[in-house]
């Protein structure tokens, strides 16, 4: 009596769960491939495989620079591209080890979450090439030899909208709202203040973070609460490094009558009005830099860092989405980018 | 923001909306017997079909009304599909969310070739703008949805327990085979009572979404699971549900203002863990000890 039913139960979690295992696999099966290209000159003909991070292509952000960078390498350099886009957590290494197996010459993990997945798969395939955008070392700074870890100094970028804010605040109070509590937020929070405190040294940085779990990249509500919550205590103009959870902090500006600062892309377009300016972080440069080093066959393993000096990282400064920004805020912001090439102003990254 | 302001009441109500009412709605399933767990699924999905639905007709009305007729829809499926084929409650739930969540970005990227977000709506941008308290305050008391969703979560005490089909539903909850025997049709009570779980869910979906004027992936970000947490916290009562939602819109309303006020500080982790810890001592307090319904997850037996 009792045994049946619960067997039954069984078997249909069993079967459940085979069927979404089959359903994960096939749409691993499914890569976006690209028509062949049309091969220019001299130029090598190597096989590049980019693997997308949560989200995929229509991000309207970091996927599509990331895209953004590979078609302009197959333009431009003749490769040739496939790209992946897994479903979740599980099927980030399958994705990166199928590329290799493959034998593709190049293999791109885009984000700081395949960190750890590309470790490994890289010392399986000595003899593949990979690169990891946002790449974070692992604790004992042991990268493998074939893998080029692509990071930005989002502190640096973060400074000059916090420049930005600090002069145009009329409160002397602005906000930064953090998507997930981890250290890579923490450099956009850092650099940030930096900024704010080097043009107005009595200001008040509000900041919170919408949470400790991936979650807090794609809860919109909660970036509304928050910035909401920091406006009505007196900022006027926030920045956010919140992934989706940002629009709601561009609601809560819009509603509240505040500023926002966008971030990684131009966002000028979510809010258009209430965004004052976006921090811009060049993927597609990243992307684009690593494929043809390795066209070329210059690959280098380790880290490579991009900043404000080569250009990898800026803001909105210029054309009607930077209306809001004023000629004196420019050309104090102009400065300080002068400064941190020049190595005279460091920008702290580490709390 | 102080700790308590027209601001934090504006503020509580709004974040407390969507919670509600996907608690409301796991009330009405499991009072009527069926385990639900896809709570989740409605939010999104009802969010989902309202953007659908206002970006095609260009009215909010269609949309909300699309919203309403995808959480109904998804909730009528559920009971059909646990009642006659009687696959497992919990795995049907499971599969609900796992659907909805892929479903809805698969219809971005069709519908409008995104992977992240539709476009914006107009829709209800009713209410002064500004950032005084009394002006959140109005914008959340004006919005069309704040007033449906809380007309629902209102009215829920009254049909559960003051009329015939409250009876009904109730007593296919507590025992179906003895609802059977007095006449009861235990499959179409189920039904009718998923039907009203479904409307009063996708109205917390369709808040999530008007509130952002647009549909972003995942958006409900785990909402249906903790309005699951309310529902066992209150002893399936609906009032309670409700209230034990604005308590914890409260709580992570004020979690903002402490981190905030905390700065630099390990206090940060703990008021971000606040409103979790708060949820985990009122049930190990026994708030909610009451029983589950009697024949929550059990078919009528011949």
């Amino acid at each position: 009596m009792f045994g049946a039913p619960q067997r039954g139960t069984l078997m249909r979690l069993v079967h459940a769960t085979v069927a979404a295992v089959v359903l994960a696999l096939s749409t691993l099966a499914l890569p976006a491939s690209a028509p062949p290209p049309p091969v220019h000159g001299a130029l090598s003909h190597i096989r590049v495989g980019l693997v997308f991070d949560v989200g995929g292509r229509g991000d309207k952000s970091f996927n599509d620079a990331a895209f953004e960078g590979i078609d302009r390498a197959r333009r431009e350099l003749g490769i040739v591209m496939e790209m992946l886009e897994p479903s979740g957590a599980e099927d980030r290494e399958a994705a990166l080890r199928l590329f290799a197996a493959r034998g593709f010459d190049l293999v791109v993990g885009v984000g700081f979450i395949f960190s750890a997945d590309i470790n490994v798969v890289a010392r399986d395939f000595p003899s593949a090439k990979f690169a990891c955008v946002d790449y974070a070392p692992p604790r004992d700074g042991n990268i493998p030899q074939n893998l080029r870890g692509l990071s930005f100094r989002e502190e640096e970028g973060s400074f000059l909208v916090g420049v930005v804010a600090g002069s145009q605040t009329s409160s002397r109070q602005v906000g930064f709202v953090g998507g997930m509590d981890i250290p890579l937020i923490h450099r956009f929070e850092l650099g940030y203040r930096a900024g704010v405190l080097a043009v107005c040294p009595d200001c008040r940085v509000h900041v919170t973070y919408a949470g400790t779990t991936p979650d807090a990249f794609r809860d919109p509500a909660r970036g509304e609460a928050i910035a909401t919550s920091q406006i009505s205590a007196g900022a006027d103009i926030l920045y956010h490094a919140a992934g989706m959870t940002g629009h709601g902090v561009f609601e809560a500006a819009h509603d509240l009558g505040a500023k926002a600062i966008g971030v990684d892309s131009d966002q000028y377009d979510e809010m258009p009005g209430t965004v004052l300016t976006s921090m811009v972080k060049r993927v597609d440069v990243a992307v684009y830099d690593a494929i043809s080093s390795t066209a070329q066959g210059a690959f280098r393993a380790g880290m490579t860092s991009f900043g404000v000096a080569d250009g990898g990282i800026g803001y909105v400064s210029e054309g009607p989405h930077a209306l809001g920004i004023l000629a004196e805020t420019r050309v104090k912001v102009a400065e300080f980018a002068g400064r941190i090439e020049s190595g005279a102003v460091r920008v702290p990254s580490v709390k | 923001m102080s700790l308590f302001s027209l601001t934090t009441v504006g503020e509580t109500l709004r974040i407390a909306a969507p919670y509600a009412c996907a608690a409301v709605a796991g009330v009405w399933a499991e009072r009527a017997g069926v385990v639900q767990i896809g709570l989740e699924a409605i939010l999104l999905s009802s969010a989902f079909a309202s953007v659908v639905g206002t970006l095609a007709s260009g009215s909010a009305v269609v949309g909300v009304c699309a919203g309403i007729i995808m959480g109904v829809c998804l909730s009528a499926a559920h009971a059909t599909l646990v009642h006659r084929t009687r696959i497992d409650a919990v795995v049907c739930g499971i599969a609900w969310n796992l659907l909805a969540y892929s479903g809805t970005r698969l219809g971005l990227r069709a519908l409008y070739d995104s992977a992240s977000n539709s476009p914006s709506i107009a829709a209800f941008r009713i209410g002064p703008t500004g950032n005084e308290g009394w002006q959140v305050l109005a914008r959340v008391l004006c919005d069309p949805l704040s007033w449906l969703a809380f007309t629902a979560v209102v009215a829920s005490p009254y049909v559960l327990n003051r009329t015939r089909l409250g009876l009904r539903i109730r007593a296919v909850g507590e025992n179906p085979t003895a609802a059977r025997a007095a006449g009861i049709d235990v499959g179409r009570t189920r039904l009718l009572a998923l039907c009203i779980s479904g409307a009063i869910g996708s109205l917390g979906g369709i808040h999530l979404a008007f509130d952002q004027h647009r549909f972003e992936a995942g958006m409900s970000a785990g909402r249906g699971f903790i309005a699951l947490a309310a529902v066992v916290l209150s002893g399936w009562l609906p009032g309670r549900a409700a209230l034990a939602c604005v308590a914890f819109a409260f709580l992570e309303a004020l979690q903002f203002v402490l981190q905030d006020i905390g700065q630099a500080s390990k206090a940060i982790t703990l008021a971000q863990m606040l409103p979790y810890a708060a949820v985990l001592v009122a049930l190990g307090l026994g708030v909610g000890r009451r029983s589950a319904p009697g024949g929550l997850g059990r078919h009528a037996e011949n």
